[in-house]
């Protein structure tokens, strides 16, 4: 998950930048020279793969928040990296205060649902009706709002963020894994598997599925469209929380922590399709994994260039297919 | 005391008027008809019933304004609507529909017995429950438009020209099925056609509607048997 560091000095890029020294072995006969640089090739690939699917859960997690936000709104929620930095914040200040960690991640869970609905209920509902533009203004409002109180509250220098998962590599026959990375991973699936559940398996879930494809026709049936899209606000934020605790560990904690993030969840929801959910999970986890094999195998992108790798991302795919992977296209709204 | 009263209800779209005092009531247990050409009107009331758009008048269901003059309210109360179009969540199946018009039921166990007694109505939507119910036929779309309603246990339905687009021989049968749900099931229905005839053949009361304004209303057998009303608003 090294292009997510952003310290050159950070004690952890050493154990995930090892490849130099891979290439030189010494080797005995060229054949067997030959496969060995072959094996050590697999197993380089393999690690930077697994290593691409923890940064790119990191970016799924906050591309469902944008597309679950968007699929009832229609709008992107520019604050959704802010909410997310400043919950991982609230969650440090737990640990500070000595809470043990799963304990603070599951209390600033708590919060950030309940707060998301309310700043939901207050600041969003009185627009509801407004023109889009006016909404996303809002949104960006919130971003800047939070991000000012954050560095008011905590300061902006960087913070060091405990991390859930133990530092011993976990070996996998030739391959050795970071736990950091199989634990993000992990975690991630986890919640993804349970957001899915939620929404396939429960009235509640069907019924918020249903207010945000039909809200007319859900209206009709009894469904609260208010409150539907506030419980929609509450579950993004929470996946969004998720993605700044499982990033802050990596990249340190500073109210800036999640720009360039949204930017990479940004494209990875248009990349899977805006208002699919679906897409927003995989869409992270191909561009996870591509950026990092790029700037491993791509000398010239190295790790200043996957910025404007994504942001090329977003432009190719709204132009080629703006539907992205998995997203439909637009009719016309009643 | 009506189950549902409407008096002189007036409804707008931008500047233009389109209700202009709308004044009927339906008793309980009753099938009431709205009849009417395109742009009468019909579908404007029901969505003035329900809070959809906004109106002036007083709607009164079981002798209280709805609270909160709002679609979501008048469910909450027990008022189905099953809309013109049918309001087919078509990207969901057929049995999520079902599950959704018992949204606002809280006892799990009576919505089941609620399920069971829907696909006895409507074997068909039994067959199809793991369908996308977008790809239903129109007839089958109608069916689940009023299985869901049912769902809902409401105590009155409102039907916005559930012959719409579709063979004649599908209308009489789902008229048939409105006239054993509506005695079987207590269930009041305030239902709008264009097919006249039908409508007057199950609806004990019906108010005939032009341009926003009710031209003539009685019961239906009088109606039938006035060859000016039938000529000149019923048009057979
Ligand atoms: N959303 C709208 N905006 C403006 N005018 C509307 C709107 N909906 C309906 N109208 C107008 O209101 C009048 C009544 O329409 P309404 O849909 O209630 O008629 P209807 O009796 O249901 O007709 P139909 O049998 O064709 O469904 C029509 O003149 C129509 O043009
Ligand atoms: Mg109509």
């Amino acid at each position: 998950m090294c292009f997510l560091q952003r310290s050159e000095a950070s004690p952890r890029r050493e154990a995930a930048g090892n490849r130099g020294a891979k290439d030189l072995r010494p080797s005995s006969g060229c054949a067997q020279a030959f496969f060995e640089r072959e094996e050590l090739h697999i197993q380089e690939l393999a690690q930077q793969v697994v290593s691409g699917l923890a940064t790119g859960s990191i970016f799924a997690s906050l591309a469902l928040a944008l597309v679950l936000i968007y699929r009832s709104m229609d709008v992107i929620n520019f604050a959704q990296g802010e909410l997310a930095m400043f919950t991982t914040f609230i969650a440090w200040q737990f640990t500070e205060q000595g809470m043990p960690l799963w304990a603070a991640f599951a209390a600033t869970m708590a919060i950030s649902f309940a707060g998301a609905v309310a700043l939901e209920r207050i600041v969003i509902r009185p627009i509801e009706r407004a023109p889009q533009l006016t909404i996303v203004i809002v949104t960006l409002g919130l971003l800047i709002i939070f991000n000012g109180l954050a560095g008011w509250i905590w300061g902006y220098e960087l913070k060091s963020f405990p991390s859930p998962f133990p530092t011993a590599p976990i070996h996998a026959g030739n391959v050795t894994f970071s736990s950091q990375d199989l634990g993000v991973i992990g975690v991630t699936l986890a919640a993804l598997l349970l957001i899915y559940l939620f929404f396939s398996r429960t009235k509640l879930g069907l019924a918020m599925r249903a207010a945000a494809l039909y809200p007319a026709e859900s209206r009709v049936l009894g469904i609260p469209q208010g409150w539907m899209l506030a419980l929609g606000w509450g579950l993004a934020a929470v996946m969004g929380t998720l993605s700044g605790l499982m990033v802050a560990p990596i990249v340190f904690l500073d109210p800036n922590m999640m720009q360039s993030i949204v930017v990479y969840a940004f494209a990875a929801a248009v990349l899977g399709g805006i208002d699919s959910p679906v897409g927003a999970v995989v869409g992270g986890l191909v561009l996870g994994v591509t950026l990092n094999l790029l700037g491993t195998y791509v000398d010239f992108i190295g790790t200043d260039l996957r910025l404007p790798v994504a942001f090329a991302i977003i432009v190719g795919v709204l132009v080629v297919r703006p539907s992205g992977m998995f997203g439909h296209r637009r009719l016309t709204r009643v | 005391m009506a189950l549902l009263e409407l008096d002189d209800l007036r409804a707008r779209y931008g500047e233009t008027d389109v209700l202009h005092g709308i004044t009927l009531s339906v008793e309980p247990g009753a099938i009431v008809a709205i009849l009417g050409a395109n742009g009468a009107g019909k579908t404007t009331t029901f969505r003035a019933i329900t809070g959809a758009i906004p109106t002036s008048g007083a709607v009164r269901f079981d002798g209280r304004p709805i609270k909160g003059n709002s679609p979501e309210a008048a469910a909450r109360l027990g008022i189905a609507h099953v809309p013109e179009g049918r309001g087919t969540l078509a990207a969901l199946t057929v049995r999520e529909n079902l599950a959704l018009g018992a949204f606002t039921q809280k006892d799990s166990k009576r919505t089941r017995a609620t399920y069971e007694r829907v696909v006895s109505y409507f074997p068909r939507l039994a067959e199809r429950c793991n369908q996308a119910a977008g790809t239903l036929s129109g007839g089958e779309q109608q069916m689940l438009a009023i299985g869901r309603a049912l769902m809902m246990e409401p105590r009155l339905m409102l039907l916005d020209e559930p012959s719409l687009g579709l063979a004649p021989l599908i209308v009489r049968e789902i008229f048939a099925l409105l006239e054993r749900i509506n005695k079987s099931d207590g269930v009041t229905i305030l239902v709008s056609e264009q097919n006249a005839k039908l409508a007057l053949a199950a609806a004990s009361h019906a108010y005939v509607l032009e341009t926003g304004r009710i031209a003539v209303s009685g019961p239906s057998a009088d109606l039938n048997r006035d060859d000016a009303v039938r000529k000149s608003y019923l048009g057979y």
